[in-house]
């Protein structure tokens, strides 16, 4: 059985998964992450935080769009780890 | 004049312009984001419309819904406020081309002002100082060095194809210039693809003034500067009239300039013309024009009387200007302090969230300009301004009292605040003394910050 992980937003803001709007996305869907990765920006107040996976794996999917409205403690994406 | 205003914007500059429309005998229409539906403004309009979900590019940045919106309530006008649509020429333009009226200049002066090169090029034929520059793009030593002959040291190397303050050097001497160049242009190739650079004066101690100016499409008023100097990671936090740093010579030079600068382009409705101040020569220098209301504008208002967005609604209806210049005096001083929910403590964290309670100061020559209310969530989404505390007084130092006493009886509970960073500002030898420039409040975060690590 594979255990799967859950990478959380710490802030409420908007959820961006690209580092600028021309740039590709920082991971996709099924792609391999280190723990550390940086996955996506969260916009609050006009300032910008990285969120980092906190587990190493493979990235089952993105739970949250890009530029949609996050809250703190919100799964952002799925990571199986094992 | 028109009977209907929209108002396209949120947080305490759509509180601000639905006051003063409401004093003009106006209706009013807010619009919201969904993160806004509770807000001061929706409360107090006539109507409020929604106009999309929380992130601004699809509420307050999307124009077709704020015309929709114009539309379905009849609102003949719409006042941008600051920020967002404010600056933008297609906003300007659409919001005439669907036949009603834009609170602000003409979209072609929005375009002009808002080109960098276009504008330099406008003040050099109003003759308006601009920092001294060479012509982009240099890519040869020889015609550097000439250049910073003539612009003269210390001079800024700037990538041609850069931006957001990377890739630039400070010179000091000639002796240095060679060798900062070659690195600079191996810098730019690296980093843009383009080695050619831009050379600019550096001011070592500037400080950041700029002159606020109405105007009916023909005639031009300035209602004098506003020293904001003040400033962290280019964000104004403290913003005060007169400007302490000039006398009455260089304050008539500096804003007869920024009269001709806007009636040269037929400027209508309000605006502000901001220069950098250097206090080693004496020399002010035109950098930008900011065609909207700004978030310091009632410092002007206190000092002179003048309700700044009310004349902009009226010249936006059509009247002409109803001031002269001669009318229009400085009174005593005032100073605006901006209380951002932001922690001083955790580095400028953003701190969104429920207000549990508010006290605001009151009493003689105290101004709150706020959306606060007590159980009001602050939403992640925006900018982090909450409210605007402005003093006035007869001089400066009653004025530096009278704003310690008004933030002695603030209080903002639920959430952090910056009300204890201008607490410490206002309290400062070198505020009192009013010795300071745009670098000051950086190093003072930066020192305290330090201090904090190593204890």
């Amino acid at each position: 059985m594979m255990a799967q992980h859950e990478v959380l937003s710490p802030l409420p803001g908007i959820f961006y998964r690209r580092p600028a709007p021309e740039k590709p996305a920082y991971k996709e869907n099924g792609d391999r992450v280190a723990e550390g990765d940086v996955v996506g920006l969260v916009e609050v107040m006009k300032q910008f935080t990285e969120i980092h996976a906190d587990a190493g794996g493979k990235i089952v999917r993105f739970l949250v769009e890009n530029e949609a409205p996050i809250e703190p403690g919100q799964a952002v994406l799925l990571i199986e780890t094992a | 004049m028109f009977d209907k205003l929209l108002v396209a914007n949120r947080g305490e500059i759509a509180v601000r312009i639905i006051r003063a429309a409401k004093e003009l005998g106006l209706r009013t229409v807010a619009v919201y984001s969904d993160a806004d539906r509770d807000s001061l403004a929706v409360r107090m309009a006539d109507e409020a419309i929604r106009i999309g979900p929380p992130p601004a590019a699809k509420s307050y940045l999307n124009i077709e819904a704020i015309i929709d919106a114009a539309r379905q309530s009849a609102a003949q006008a719409i006042h941008p406020g600051y920020g967002f649509l404010s600056e933008n020429a297609r906003f300007a333009e659409a919001v005439e081309t669907a036949g009603l009226i834009f609170v602000g200049p003409r979209a072609e002066t929005i375009r002009l002002m808002g080109d960098k090169v276009a504008a330099r090029a406008a003040a050099i034929a109003a003759d308006v100082p601009i920092v001294p520059g060479s012509e982009a793009g240099i890519s040869k030593m020889d015609d550097a060095i000439a250049a910073a002959r003539r612009i003269g040291f210390p001079v800024m190397l700037k990538a041609s194809a850069g931006g957001g303050g990377r890739g630039i050097r400070v010179v000091h001497d000639e002796a240095a210039f060679a060798h900062q160049f070659h690195t600079a242009q191996a810098e730019a190739q690296a980093a843009f693809g383009n080695g050619a650079l831009y050379l600019e004066r550096f001011l070592r101690r500037a400080r950041h003034l700029e002159v606020q100016v109405l105007g009916d499409g023909e005639r031009v008023v300035h209602c004098f500067e506003r020293e904001c100097s003040l400033q962290r990671r280019r964000q104004k936090i403290w913003e005060e009239a007169p400007a302490p740093a000039i006398d009455d010579e260089t304050r008539r030079a500096l804003c007869d300039s920024a009269v001709r600068l806007a009636e040269r382009s037929g400027y209508r409705g309000a605006g502000t013309l901001e220069y950098l101040y250097d206090q080693e020569t004496g020399e002010f220098f035109f950098i930008e024009m900011n065609t909207r209301i700004q978030v310091e504008h009632p410092v002007t208002e206190l000092v002179t009387g003048i309700d700044l967005v009310r004349e902009m609604i009226r010249i936006a209806g059509g009247e002409r200007l109803r001031l002269s210049q001669p009318d229009i005096r400085m009174v005593g001083a005032a100073i605006e302090v901006r209380i951002n929910a932001e922690d001083p403590d955790r580095n400028f964290h953003p701190a969104p969230g429920r207000v549990t309670a508010v006290t605001w100061p009151g009493g003689p020559g105290v101004r709150v300009d706020s959306m606060l209310y007590p159980g009001y969530v602050v939403p992640p989404y925006y900018d982090s301004l909450l409210a605007k505390i402005i003093v006035h007084a007869e001089t400066r130092n009653l004025a530096l009292s009278r704003l310690r006493r008004a933030l002695d009886e603030l209080e903002i509970t639920g959430i952090a605040t910056t009300a204890a960073l201008h607490k410490r500002l206002a309290g400062l030898d070198e505020v009192q003394a009013a010795r300071f420039d745009t670098g000051f409040l950086e190093q003072l975060v930066n020192a305290q910050a330090q201090v904090a690590r190593s204890a």
